[in-house]
């Protein structure tokens, strides 16, 4: 593995790198910022002849992942990506194609929703996926967006799974920013995604009716199939990171630790953001003698609730960073409503806070992450019921 | 220059059934007909995109199907979108070798006025445009019968629905049928054509001729709906086939630019023939049958001026 050429390419190149490398056969894609690049460099390759595929310029996001859905009902490896307001527009699409189990890997670039209008960075977009029925990652590193890609066709395409998959990075931070990415090549990719139709497929020879009327009396069932599915989804995973560090060398978890051994407090996040609680634990909190850790989720949904839970149990106070708002819910950002459920349902009686930071691309800076280990420290010798009940807005102008 | 094919007589028309029976669809009704007859016109080797709709709901109820193609339900207002994704599927997977590149697949996608005139416009516009090798049919039952018998961009001036009743302010609808011929024909698409249930063998000609163009191809199919029209169920072909005598309805086709009547109408019955039969016109007074069959010699004076000569007479009592 080692000595492998790397590239510098941004998070959005990364990802056109990997479905390049996963021989798509179908790109139905509508431009939006910042996921726009994505699609630009995958027409550039199928311009140059360097990946055989039919691009289809659709007339809308509804209609992108309308014709996915068609296209992989064909039988055809399908990808798509789009951003924010692009992913508010293919909602009703979204979950037609988890409930007809069509394997489509659609990569986001996570962008704040209007209004008022903002093409910066924030979870709102992915939040709002979040009950579509698709299987959610989020990388933190464009290595890993690059890999993640190729780790959601192997997981969508499992027989027991057939479940599309979204593939999200933050927007500019990610999108726009360059790193050095070793990409993985076609040959090497198919040997871990071969191109094999392991679901049902349109094709005369072999009639079959997709998308039929279910009534009160069979809705039910395809409902808890997916619940099946999604489950199996998980399982999916930790072979797949398995096959996939065996194959590539590098390791993904459902969760990545980071300095939790020893840790006693820690912070939850997803996204970016997490590199700069990574540098903060390294560069402030340990110096300071703060047993401070990261938890950060990469894989949203399935939710790892048993990791995380086990993990909490152990600490002194949890603070869970969400780039996102739940308006009027019971808890805040959706992040701490997964975390504190998966802790709840387990009888664990760490505090648990919950900071709603960086929307609409505030930046979340050194001065906020150390505000928020501050709050979460103070709750240390506490138990649940002193958290307070109401999220902190972090760098919010009150 | 348009091709023409030996016309075809109901003996043409394969007897074998594409289209099961045993469906929920009304007794009586119109997009029954076409669905029958299309699919025997269409022969084995297509794949059908089904959007949202009175036909979507009624011959797919789980587990069990009328169809005999494989056929696909997506939603309301992306029947064309999906068949642009299947139709690219094909493609490029012919392309790569996986479908054996002689393999005929004609990709078919249907839609309801609803899905078609209003919510599914711009999927309608976007595949038309792309050029994506695909047949759309139009059923148009001139409102959404499906939820109801509420007003659609295709309900006719005049017709009443639940959402343009008779009222002591209202008289049914007050606005035009959108014209989605027109709208197809702006996108230049190499092939557009009407059908109606009671021509049987004109339909059959229509959609065999529109699967083989490569290209975009489109077709506008006149569907009387016996609940929605307030029709008697046994008189759905006698409605249809008055639409055409009273010029209401014109069955024409463009090929390649070149328009053309294929049913030419000598003499024109009032339209007063055609309104009577049905309740959704009950209300309408003298004045306003008058008017509707000025409307109607309108856009038949059109239609022999874009011909070039009278192929659609004059009204006769």
């Amino acid at each position: 593995m080692a000595g492998k050429k790397k590239l510098p390419l941004s998070g959005n190149t990364a990802i056109a790198y990997a479905a390049k490398a996963a021989d798509v056969d179908v790109i139905s894609a509508y431009p939006i910022t910042p996921q726009t690049t994505i699609v630009e460099k995958l027409a550039e390759f199928v311009a140059n002849g360097e990946l055989n595929a039919e691009v289809i310029h659709v007339e809308s996001e509804h209609s992108a992942l309308s014709a996915a859905v068609g296209a992989s009902a064909a039988g055809a490896r399908v990808f798509t990506a789009s951003s924010s307001q692009g992913i508010a527009l293919m909602y009703e699409i979204m979950f037609i194609a988890s409930s007809m189990r069509l394997p489509i890997v659609m990569a986001m670039a996570t962008r704040a929703l209007s209004a008022p209008i903002n093409i910066w960075n924030d979870h709102g977009d992915f939040m709002a996926a979040s009950d579509t029925g698709w299987v959610m990652m989020m990388a933190h590193t464009n290595q890993e967006a690059h890999d993640d890609v190729i780790l959601a066709y192997k997981i969508a395409e499992h027989p027991d799974v057939l479940l599309p998959v979204i593939t999200a990075i933050d927007g500019y931070f990610m999108s726009h920013t360059i790193e050095p990415v070793e990409p993985i090549e076609r040959e090497e990719a198919l040997k871990f995604i071969p191109k094999k139709v392991t679901w049902r497929v349109l094709d005369p020879d072999n009639p079959v009716t997709m998308g039929p009327l279910g009534t009160p009396e069979w809705y039910y069932e395809f409902k808890r199939q997916q619940h099946e599915a999604m489950k199996k989804a998980r399982e999916v995973f930790d072979e797949a990171t398995k096959e996939f560090e065996k194959t590539f060398g590098r390791n993904y978890e459902p969760v990545e630790y980071f300095m939790m051994d020893d840790a006693e407090y820690a912070l939850v996040a997803m996204g970016s953001v997490a590199g700069n609680v990574k540098a903060y634990i390294v560069r402030e909190a340990r110096k300071r003698g703060i047993k401070l850790g990261l938890i950060r989720v990469k894989l949203f949904r399935p939710f790892p609730a048993e990791e995380i839970a086990e993990v909490i149990s152990n600490l002194k106070a949890v603070g869970v960073i969400d780039r996102a708002l739940a308006f009027g819910s019971s808890y805040g950002g959706p992040l701490y409503g997964d975390t504190l459920s998966a802790a709840y349902i387990r009888g664990i009686d760490t505090p648990i806070v919950n900071f709603v930071a960086g929307l609409g691309g505030r930046p979340v800076t050194f001065h906020d992450i150390k505000t928020m280990v501050d709050a979460t420290l103070a709750l240390d010798g506490k138990t649940r019921k002193d958290v307070p009940k109401e999220p902190y807005f972090i760098g919010v102008r009150e | 220059m348009s091709t023409k094919p030996k016309i075809p007589t109901i003996w043409d028309i394969p007897r074998e059934e594409l289209f099961a029976p045993g469906h929920r669809m009304c007794q009586g009704c119109g997009a029954a007909i076409l669905m029958r007859h299309i699919t025997k016109a269409l022969g084995k080797d297509a794949i059908i995109v089904e959007a949202t709709g009175c036909v979507e709901v009624t011959t797919t109820v789980y587990p069990q199907t009328a169809w005999k193609h494989p056929w696909l339900h997506i939603a309301f207002e992306n029947a064309a979108a999906g068949a642009s994704g299947v139709e690219a599927a094909i493609k490029a997977l012919k392309r790569k070798g996986v479908i054996p590149k002689d393999k005929k697949v004609k990709v078919v996608a249907i839609g309801g006025d609803g899905g078609t005139f209003d919510i599914g416009l711009q999927a309608l516009s976007g595949m038309l445009e792309r050029g994506h090798n695909v047949l759309y049919i139009v059923y148009d039952n001139e409102a959404y019968m499906n939820t109801g018998i509420q007003r659609s961009g295709a309900t006719p001036y005049k017709a009443w629905t639940t959402t343009t009743p008779v009222g002591k302010v209202w008289r049914g609808e007050w606005r035009p049928k959108k014209d989605i011929m027109g709208i197809v024909l702006a996108h230049r698409v190499p092939y557009a054509a009407t059908v109606n249930p009671a021509y049987i063998t004109d339909l059959y000609m229509k959609v065999r001729k529109a699967v083989e163009i490569e290209g975009p191809t489109f077709i506008h199919a006149f569907s009387p709906c016996t609940p929605g029209w307030r029709i008697d169920p046994a008189l759905t072909v006698t409605v249809a086939r008055l639409a055409v005598q009273t010029g209401v309805w014109i069955n024409y086709e463009v090929e390649n630019g070149e328009f053309r009547v294929t049913t030419p109408v000598s003499r024109r019955k009032p339209v007063r023939d055609y309104l009577k039969l049905q309740g959704r016109f009950r209300h309408l007074t003298e004045e306003e049958i008058a008017e509707i069959q000025r409307m109607v010699d309108e856009e038949v004076e059109r239609i022999n001026r874009l011909v070039g000569k009278t192929v659609i007479g004059p009204v006769v009592k």
